[in-house]
């Protein structure tokens, strides 16, 4: 199996600057914002209901929102003290929803409830799993308890910790991997314990040599374990390429990593897993990168979930000039802010303040001119230039044979244009097409 | 609170350096030692020809965007890179008035009324350049010697000794250097393949077509017992696949579709070579070709990553 993986020859993608600043920054520890607000949907699935009232008081790892539906995820309390208001709050995507502000006692005193879960089965496995919140730490957000337990378990044999990291700037996971280790260690053998693969691999971006070697003394011991060494090449940490560089596998159109035998996870979520089950808390704070131009004191820092945009920038000296643009996320894939009042949420891995000159000069698109670089370039080996074409004219049926919902939005084709052409955008208008006509 | 607005748009927030502008530049770049090489075999007129063809390609495109109010292409160096290749294509001693016409065809008929660029569904200089072969035999064919400067001495050009015109034919070094007679910038085979290499390496062009078209060559002219490497090193075949044939509105836009594309300018031109009346075919091949890349690209899509294929013309693609 390892063997294969040398003599293939996988296609797109682009060379995308590094920026890896903050990689040598040691996790610091932010524990104290005056207040949190903590909105009731971090994951993909049904928004929670919030389980507390205003006034009452709660202690860090309280769960303050519950849902009945199955694709869910818990919501725990990230500081402790008084819930000050409970209010519809706008997101950064323009929707609105629920959101729980707690006012900071000072105290982060732990709820009672806390302790480590007992696991006599797989089924009280996932359970436990479901009632930590966790989300895959990736960025996406999928709950991690139904990504774990597939339908066909049975048939998935192959685990890959996603440790490649392909977005520039963002350390965390780096730093995850660094100073963490045996939580890596642990949560890969209490994955192993209950779900029982044959292979695991792990796969790391080569501009990471000190992890791939850390990791890899680290394993030693275990045959199971391999870890892989990718090329730096963005997108290479996503999830469907990820598995055909490990394994050669390919995720059919629409379906899920199980159905070629294989189950993902983010590094971080599976370290937080050997600590969860270590200690009983719950997902309540999150490790991100926080970097760019704009900001005095680039830095790796774990606060608690909810802290505001604006606390953290405080604690990481506050902006050295004024930031141009505020993304959560990586540059290629994350999502710009228009204000800095919005909290951290569970997926969040990194906060970046960019500084004018951090960002390509704005350019307005100019005519395609067919040079051919964004079907080279795309992960997932679709058109765009086509499906831009089809998009203007409406053309649903051209859409569908250019397999349009394949596209992941990763924006190696916007990137790659020398256009300049808004392709990302084109992409995602003609994925709405294609379901608002399915939905018909 | 912050004091200053921030800029709120869609992702990816990075991009890369290269645009249109760069492209064209690199490619004018690529062309300058095949340019110094001409200036060098044929003297300074080849340079006041092809500056001559390079303004008269901007001022056209500047004035047809001015005149119809349109929006002003001609900072993107297309234009220049044009009007380089159609006086690459053009007989030393061709008078200017008559390279300007090639140059209105290119621009204003071939490039702009179809759309300006991206939208041409041939090469503009080279439909230029056949403009002018029909409208001008006599001029277009008129070959002088290399080095004989003003007092120019006609010569035949070594596809026109192939084809069994009188003549000597050159040593295989001479045709290396560009030592014989031919258009101002086909002649100096090392010059181009430097400006290929130097595309190559930037990225600007794959060599999947330059290869494909001159190994198409090769092995047709090495079957019909042609002379191979003569053939290679002859006529406006480097030039056309380097610089004409990797035209990227005017090419495939997958490995697959660009490999059937350079194949068939290969075959056509050694048809014409081997069969035909005329001595050279690169031009009308390229452009045959460029003809049929709206069906390439849509009988050799590129297959999207673990895509089903159930459409019925995906199935069309298969076969």
């Amino acid at each position: 199996m390892a063997n294969r993986r040398r003599f293939r020859f996988s296609r797109g993608g682009a060379q995308v600057p590094h920026h890896k600043n903050t990689a040598e920054c040691e996790t610091l520890e932010f524990m104290n914002p005056e207040q949190v607000t903590i909105p009731m949907q971090q994951h993909i699935g049904a928004p929670c209901i919030p389980t507390v009232k205003v006034g009452d008081l709660v202690r860090v790892g309280q769960v303050i929102g519950l849902s009945d539906a199955f694709l869910t995820a818990p919501i725990h309390a990230s500081i402790s003290g008084k819930v000050g208001a409970i209010t519809q709050v706008q997101m950064p995507a323009g929707n609105t929803q629920t959101a729980i502000t707690i006012l900071s006692d000072g105290n982060m005193e732990k709820d009672d409830t806390i302790s480590p879960p007992q696991v006599n089965s797989r089924e009280d496995f996932i359970a436990a799993i479901k009632e930590s919140g966790l989300v895959g730490l990736g960025g996406a957000g999928f709950p991690t308890f139904v990504k774990l337990n597939p339908k066909n378990l049975s048939e998935v044999n192959t685990l890959i910790i996603n440790a490649a990291e392909c977005e520039p700037y963002i350390t965390s996971d780096y730093r995850e991997c660094m100073e963490n280790p045996g939580d890596i260690v642990g949560g890969i053998s209490l994955v192993d314990k209950w779900l029982e693969m044959q292979e695991i691999f792990i796969g790391i971006e080569d501009n990471k040599p000190a992890a791939i070697q850390l990791l890899t003394e680290r394993f030693a011991g275990s045959p199971k374990v391999k870890v892989v060494p990718l090329k730096s090449r963005y997108p290479q940490g996503a999830e469907k390429v990820l598995i055909y560089e490990i394994t050669g596998r390919v995720v059919p159109e629409g379906g899920l990593p199980a159905d070629v035998g294989v189950m993902v996870q983010n590094v971080t979520s599976v370290a937080f897993l050997h600590r969860y089950f270590q200690t009983g808390y719950p997902l309540v704070s999150k490790r991100i990168t926080v970097d760019g131009g704009a900001i005095a004191r680039p830095m790796n820092v774990r606060v608690p979930i909810g802290t505001s945009i604006e606390e953290v920038a405080k604690f990481a000296g506050g902006y050295k000039k004024p930031p141009k643009k505020i993304l959560n996320g990586g540059p290629m894939m994350g999502l710009a802010h228009a204000t800095d009042q919005f909290p951290v949420l569970k997926q969040t891995n990194a906060l970046l303040f960019l500084a004018e000159e951090d960002l390509p000069k704005a350019a307005e698109p100019t005519p395609c001119i067919r040079c051919g670089r964004c079907v080279a370039s795309c992960p997932m080996h679709l058109m765009p230039v086509e499906i831009e074409t089809a998009c203007q004219e409406k053309d649903l049926e051209s859409l569908l044979s250019h397999k349009v919902m394949v596209c992941m939005e990763c924006g190696t084709c916007e990137y790659s244009c020398p256009a300049k052409r808004p392709l990302v955008t084109v992409l995602r208008l003609s994925k709405q097409m294609v379901r608002a006509a399915s939905r018909k | 609170m912050l004091e200053k607005k921030l800029t709120v748009s869609s992702s990816p927030h990075l991009k890369s350096p290269v645009t249109t502008r760069s492209i064209m530049l690199d490619v004018v770049i690529a062309l300058m030692p095949a340019l110094v090489a001409s200036v060098m075999i044929f003297g300074v007129r080849s340079l006041l020809l092809t500056l001559c063809c390079a303004a008269a390609c901007v001022v056209f495109e500047y004035l047809y965007a001015l005149l119809l109010k349109k929006p002003q292409t001609v900072g993107d160096f297309s234009a220049v890179v044009t009007g380089v290749l159609l006086a690459f294509n053009l007989p030393v001693t061709l008078p200017l008035w008559m390279a300007i016409i090639g140059c209105f065809v290119a621009i204003v008929i071939v490039k702009q009324l179809f759309g300006g660029i991206g939208q041409n569904f041939v090469n503009p200089a080279l439909v230029g350049r056949i403009v002018l072969m029909i409208s001008f035999p006599a001029q277009m064919t008129y070959w002088v010697a290399p080095g004989s400067g003003a007092d120019a001495v006609s010569s035949a050009t070594p596809l026109a000794v192939l084809s069994g015109a009188e003549g000597t034919m050159p040593e295989l070094a001479e045709l290396l250097f560009g030592l014989r007679g031919g258009c101002l910038g086909e002649t100096c085979i090392l010059a181009l393949l430097l400006g290929g290499v130097y595309l190559v390496l930037r990225k600007v062009i794959s060599p999947v077509i330059p290869l494909c078209y001159l190994g198409t060559v090769a092995a047709l002219t090495a079957l019909g017992g042609a002379y191979p490497l003569y053939q290679l090193l002859s006529g406006g075949l480097v030039l056309g696949a380097i610089f004409m044939a990797t035209d990227y509105t005017t090419s495939p836009l997958t490995t697959k579709g660009r490999i059937v594309y350079a194949v068939g300018c290969g075959l056509i031109t050694c048809l014409i070579r081997l069969f035909g009346s005329m001595t050279e075919g690169v031009s009308f091949s390229i452009i045959l070709m460029n003809l049929v890349v709206p069906y390439l690209d849509k009988l050799f899509p590129s297959k999207p990553f673990g895509g089903k294929p159930k459409e019925k013309r995906e199935k069309g693609a298969a076969a």
